[in-house]
């Protein structure tokens, strides 16, 4: 049964103008690790936004556990690419506690809730620096230590090792593996890696070019856990993937070739 | 991106900070450098002031430090300081208060900045000096025109680093905000304050530095006391050497103030000042 749900969704910013997204439905289930790919502009952060309540669809509806989405909540808790949503005036420490301190966890238990968080992600040793004086894998190590503390049943997660070096990113998708086989929270991860996503994801969804954009095709990804990248069955949803991806991006770049 | 270690030039919170051309002058060479450049001025002064220029309209340095030395013999430099300073602290904190909170109810709410904002833009095109006669017609020769003057100056340049400060939020800080539940009030002091301090410090930093020329303006004009009186009133007996020791005697105490500033500020302030 679906957790959650996306209707027929539209979305255009302001009146004027194409619909970036058009007739988009998704289902993902509880637990679910689902993975957005599909070429540059074609809305896969716009639907996210729409599920994190940042922004309002233009016509459908989101449920989530079969209640509209109406604004942001914390139940659906986002990790964005930039990690400038942690507050550099607060330590790594006082950031992954700030949840709680919204929610009025004693002092006390948020600090202990907040340290054993910031372990489940490595940053053991690491509680007192402010995120400025962090790489950008500790501070997206951070963001995913301040969505695990909350517990929230949903994380969002925009391209959120997109910015780093090749070797963290590899190391990130290894933890966060372990983290989503682990937590069992819904996951909706957008990404331009197909490998990443393969790795990652239960199921890989691709969208067309925008505008207009809706869900191409999903494709189940029925590899054992921990998975190996260079499997054989690896490689052949990597083809089947990028297949589907590439004839996206040829189309965008023939529209791109007839308008010069 | 702009780092907030940028936006309020104090000295490196960050190891990571681009150390710039500072890090080829070690800082006993630094001090020796500008001790060395003002002395290289202080001579300059010294011939200028006897060779090329000599009237009595031009003391030498050490004339000033005659002057300098009686004044504070007389006891009437530190009466002076003490009633200048006494009107930038209070001009300074008023502008400061009313600033902050005004500067981000118009960064954080539309209606009240465009209410507000044809006010700000006219006013800060009008000088403080071009109040002073105003002030003394409304509130008379006494202290509360010099204090109207100084939170004029100050007023504005704190509200707009302010502005400018609510406007720099990153837009993530708030929405994780709003992911995790936080009403306006916990995002108000949790995220956007913390957040705009360091153009607050910023504003209050240029305030300060231009409530200094400000105070000497207010005193010119029908007062009786302060280091703009003295200059004033040195310059009209062409006690020369004490209009220039005012004169000194006010940049000495500028830049105490500015240093002090930085200090508390990092003392009081520094984890608003870190880079993100």
């Amino acid at each position: 049964m679906a957790y959650v749900t996306f209707q027929e969704i539209d979305f255009r910013y302001g009146l004027p103008g194409p619909l970036i997204i058009r007739g988009f439905n998704l289902e993902v289930r509880r637990g679910e690790f689902m993975a957005l790919v599909g070429p540059s502009g074609c809305g896969k952060t716009t639907v996210l936004n729409i599920l994190a309540g940042f922004e309002t669809p233009t016509a459908g509806e989101v449920l989530v556990d079969d209640r509209p989405v109406r604004g942001p909540e914390r139940d659906r808790i986002v990790i964005f690419q930039e990690p400038d949503s942690l507050y550099p005036w607060l330590t790594a420490l006082e950031n992954v506690e700030f949840p709680l301190r919204v929610l009025g966890v004693s002092r006390s238990e948020r600090r202990a809730r907040a340290a054993e968080a910031l372990r489940s992600v490595g940053l053991q040793g690491h509680e007192a620096k402010h995120p400025g004086h962090l790489s950008g894998g500790m501070k997206q190590r951070v963001q995913l230590a301040r969505a695990l503390v909350l517990e929230a049943p949903i994380v969002l997660m925009d391209e959120p090792f997109a910015a780093l070096d090749a070797q963290t990113r590899l190391i990130l998708q290894e933890e966060l593996g372990q983290i989503a086989v682990r937590t069992q929270r819904t996951i909706l991860f957008i990404t331009h890696d197909i490998h990443e996503a393969i790795f990652l994801a239960d199921r890989v969804g691709v969208m067309t070019a925008g505008p207009d954009s809706t869900i191409k095709k999903i494709v189940e990804v029925e590899l054992q856990r921990p998975r190996v990248r260079g499997s054989a069955a690896f490689g052949e949803l990597y083809e089947q993937i990028n297949q589907i991806l590439s004839e996206e991006v040829r189309r965008v770049l023939r529209r791109e070739d007839s308008l010069l | 991106m702009r780092r907030r270690s940028d936006v309020l030039d104090l000295d490196p919170v960050s190891p990571r900070r681009w150390p710039g051309i500072r890090v080829l002058i070690p800082r006993s060479d630094a001090v020796a450098g500008s001790a060395a450049s003002v002395l290289a001025v202080v001579v300059l002064w010294q011939v200028a002031s006897t060779s090329w220029v000599p009237s009595i309209l031009f003391p030498t340095p050490l004339q000033t430090l005659h002057g300098w030395a009686a004044m504070v013999r007389e006891g009437v430099l530190l009466y002076d300081v003490g009633v200048s300073l006494g009107r930038i602290a209070i001009g300074f904190l008023l502008g400061t208060l009313i600033g902050v909170p005004l500067g981000i109810a118009m960064g954080l709410f539309r209606p009240i900045a465009v209410v507000l904002e044809p006010y700000v833009q006219f006013f800060r095109f009008v000088p403080p000096v071009a109040w002073i006669i105003p002030a003394i017609l409304w509130f008379g020769i006494g202290e509360t025109s010099k204090i109207f003057v100084i939170f004029y100056t100050t007023v504005f340049l704190v509200l707009l680093n302010t502005m400018a400060g609510v406007a720099a939020i990153a837009r993530n800080q708030i929405r994780s905000a709003r992911c995790f539940g936080a009403s306006h009030w916990q995002l108000f002091l949790w995220v956007s304050f913390p957040a705009t301090m360091p153009y607050v410090l910023t504003g209050m930093r240029l305030g300060m530095g231009n409530s200094f020329a400000a105070v000497v303006g207010a005193e010119f004009i029908a007062a009786q006391a302060g280091l703009g009186f003295v200059i004033i009133e040195s310059g009209t007996w062409m006690a020369t050497d004490r209009m220039f020791a005012g004169m000194l005697t006010l940049g000495l105490l500028g830049i105490l103030a500015d240093q002090l500033f930085r200090a508390l500020s990092r003392r009081w302030a520094s984890r608003y000042l870190m880079p993100s």
